[in-house]
C-alpha cells in the first residue's frame, strides 16, 4: 500500500486534526499518570461501539505515514473485527499493514498480547469495553473516582475473597485487576489474566481506549505492574496440559476448536501469528501434518 | 449545656470526651434541622437521643457522625493519638478512614449498611481489607469469629444478606461496624422494624457486646424502652432543639420539662 491508493475524501486517519490533537492531550496526560483514567470527547466512529470505537481514536491519532500496523482479535489476525479495522485504515491512511508481530510499531489488540516479546518504539493499542475495575462492585462514577482518589482499594480485594469463598481459589480469568506502579488500580481490559505479566516492566507503550466510557489510559514503557492477590493465594496464571496441536508450542495461551459432534477437539495457538511462525521455521504439533524431526 | 454527669465505671478509664460538640446548628432553608446543640460523649458511654418523628434526631446524628456538613458550630474527635481534631476540618481522606477504622454506623435499614450482593464473610471481612489486611486465611477466621460473636452461625458465611432475616442482617450490620475494634459507633434505631422478640434478643446482645468491647455508642432511637436498655444518659429532643438531659434512670423516672412527661406517660402498658 502507498499513500496514492487511500480514499482523498477523508482526512489523514480518518480523524480531523483538532480532534486527533485531543485525544493526543489526552494520551500525553494518561502517559503522565500511568493507570489513570482520562475522560476524553470520544467521537462517533463508522462502527458500532464495543467493536473497539475507543482503540481506532486511539490508533488513529499516533497514525504517522510511515506507520505499520498489525491489528488482532482475540489473537487473530484473521477475524472480522481485526481484518474490517485493518482494510479500514488501509483504506483513510493509506498505511501499510502487516500480520507479523515483529514488523509492526503499532499493534491495535482486542484482548490479547501477541506471544513474541514487544520491543522497545512499537506501540500496543487494547480495545476496552469497561475501564471501571470497581464498576460492577461501586455502581456511582462519583464514588468509584473519589476511590481512586484517596487509594480506597479494599473493594477489589472484597471481589477476589468471593471469588476464593465461592470456588476455592481466584477464579477471575480475564480483566484481572492490576495495581500499577503502585498508586492505580486498573482494569487491563478484558484480555485473559494469562497476559497480565507481559504489561509488567514491557518495553512497549501500551495505550488503552474506551469509546463508549470515553476513558483513555496508559502504561509506559517499563511500568511496574503486579496483578492483586492474597498472601495466602497468590496469583497464577492460567496452565495448560498440552502444546499447540499446530505448531506444539508450549507456555503460550490455547484455544479450543471443536473438530467434529463426537467430541473431537484441537487446542490451538490464540496467536496464529506466532503459531504460523514457528511452523514456518518447521516446528509442528500433532495435528499439525508432516511430523518432522524437529517436532517435539 | 455542659453536662457534667458520668457513668461511675467510666470515670477511671479515661477522664477525657471522645467526642465534643458545641453550638451544632442544622437548617434547611428557613427550617430548622436542630439548633444550638452541646453534648460531650465520654468512652465506653452509651447516650440514647430520643424524641419524636421530626424532632431533629436523624439530622443531629448525621452531623456528629460527619455525614452531613453543620450550618454552624463544631465537632470534635478524640483522635487515637490523643488529639483532638475537628471533624469537618478534616482532610477528605482522613474523615473517610476515620469512618471505616475507629467508626461505625448501624443503619436503621440494613440494606443500607451492607454490600447486599457479596456474602456474609466478605461484609464483615471489607474493613479489614480496606485497612489493609491481605491474608485470605486470616479475613475468613475473623469473620467466622464475628459471625459467632452475633449468633450467626459459621456454616451462613458463604450466604448473601439478602437470604437473611431482618434480624440477622441487622446482627450482620454490627458485626461488619464492629470488626475494626472501633471506639465510637453511631446506630440509627437498630431495632426498628424488627418484631418484639427479635429486639429483645438483639438489644441483649447489643448491650453485651457495649460492655465487652467497652463501645462509645450514639443510639437515636423513638423507643423509650430501648433507651432504658441500652443506655447511660439520654437527650430529649423536641423541634430540633434539646429540652432535657440526664442519666437514663432519673430521667425516665423523674421527668421534668412537660414534654418529656407526655413522652413517657405515653409509653404503652401491657
Amino acid at each position: 500500500m502507498n499513500a496514492m491508493s487511500r480514499n482523498a475524501t477523508y482526512n489523514f486517519a480518518y480523524l480531523d486534526e483538532q480532534t486527533k490533537r485531543m485525544i493526543r492531550r489526552a494520551i500525553l496526560k494518561a502517559i503522565a499518570i500511568p493507570g489513570y483514567q482520562v475522560p476524553f470527547a470520544s467521537r462517533e466512529m463508522p462502527m458500532p461501539y464495543g467493536w473497539g470505537t475507543g482503540g481506532v481514536q486511539v490508533t488513529a491519532a499516533i497514525l504517522g505515514p510511515d506507520d505499520v500496523l498489525k491489528v488482532i482479535d482475540q489473537g487473530a489476525d484473521d477475524t472480522t473485527n481485526a481484518v474490517s479495522i485493518r482494510k479500514f485504515f488501509e483504506r483513510v491512511a493509506g498505511i501499510e499493514t502487516t500480520t507479523h508481530t515483529a514488523e509492526a510499531t503499532i499493534i491495535q489488540t482486542r484482548h490479547r498480547i501477541p506471544e513474541a516479546p514487544l520491543a522497545e518504539g512499537q506501540v500496543l493499542v487494547y480495545q476496552v469495553p469497561i475501564p471501571e475495575p470497581l464498576r460492577f462492585l461501586e455502581p456511582r462514577e462519583t464514588e468509584t473516582r473519589k476511590m481512586h482518589a484517596l487509594e480506597e482499594y479494599g473493594l477489589m480485594h472484597v471481589k477476589l475473597y468471593e471469588d476464593i469463598a465461592k470456588n476455592g481459589h481466584i477464579a477471575t480469568t480475564y480483566a484481572y485487576p492490576v495495581k500499577v506502579e503502585g498508586r492505580y488500580v486498573m482494569d487491563p481490559s478484558p484480555t485473559p489474566k494469562f497476559d497480565n505479566p507481559k504489561m509488567h516492566m514491557s518495553a512497549a507503550l501500551q495505550l488503552f481506549g474506551a469509546g463508549r466510557e470515553k476513558r483513555i489510559y496508559a502504561l509506559p514503557p517499563h511500568t511496574e505492574v503486579v496483578s492483586l492477590d492474597f498472601e495466602d493465594h497468590p496469583f497464577e496464571v492460567q496452565r495448560f496440559d498440552r502444546p499447540c496441536a499446530l505448531c506444539g508450542a508450549e507456555q503460550v495461551y490455547l484455544d479450543e476448536i471443536v473438530l467434529d459432534d463426537r467430541g473431537g477437539r484441537m487446542f490451538v495457538c490464540s496467536d496464529t501469528d506466532h503459531c504460523e511462525t514457528r511452523r514456518a521455521e518447521g516446528h509442528r504439533g500433532e495435528l499439525g501434518g508432516e511430523l518432522s524431526g524437529e517436532a517435539k | 449545656m455542659t453536662i457534667a454527669l458520668r457513668n461511675a465505671d467510666v470515670f477511671a478509664a479515661e477522664d477525657l470526651p471522645l467526642l465534643c460538640v458545641r453550638g451544632l446548628t442544622r437548617t434547611y432553608g428557613t427550617r430548622i434541622g436542630c439548633a444550638e446543640v452541646d453534648l460531650d460523649v465520654w468512652p465506653g458511654e452509651v447516650l440514647a437521643i430520643v424524641g419524636e418523628s421530626g424532632s431533629g434526631k436523624s439530622t443531629l446524628l448525621n452531623c456528629i457522625s460527619a455525614r452531613l456538613e453543620p450550618t454552624s458550630g463544631t465537632v470534635c474527635y478524640r483522635m487515637r493519638d490523643g488529639e483532638m481534631r475537628d471533624l469537618y476540618r478534616l482532610q477528605e481522606a482522613e474523615r473517610r478512614l476515620l469512618l471505616r477504622t475507629d467508626w461505625g454506623f448501624v443503619h436503621q435499614n440494613p440494606a443500607d449498611g451492607l454490600r447486599m450482593t457479596v456474602s456474609a464473610g466478605a461484609n464483615v471481612g471489607e474493613r479489614l481489607m480496606a485497612v489493609g489486611d491481605r491474608h485470605y486465611g486470616r479475613i475468613r477466621e475473623t469473620a467466622t469469629d464475628w459471625l459467632g460473636r452475633v449468633e450467626i452461625s459459621a456454616d451462613r458465611i458463604d450466604d448473601q444478606p439478602r437470604a437473611f432475616s431482618g434480624g440477622m442482617r441487622q446482627r450482620l450490620q454490627i458485626a461488619r461496624n464492629l470488626v475494626t475494634g472501633p471506639r465510637l459507633v453511631f446506630m440509627d434505631e437498630p431495632t426498628g422494624g424488627l418484631d418484639v422478640s427479635v429486639q429483645a434478643r438483639l438489644l441483649d446482645l447489643l448491650r453485651g457486646l457495649v460492655n465487652d468491647l467497652g463501645l462509645a455508642v450514639i443510639i437515636v432511637t423513638h423507643d423509650l424502652a430501648v433507651a432504658r436498655l441500652l443506655s447511660h444518659r439520654m437527650i430529649v429532643m423536641k423541634d430540633g432543639n434539646v429540652i432535657e438531659h440526664g442519666l437514663t434512670d432519673r430521667l425516665l423516672d423523674d421527668p421534668q420539662a412537660p414534654y418529656t412527661q407526655l413522652l413517657v406517660s405515653s409509653i404503652l402498658q401491657v
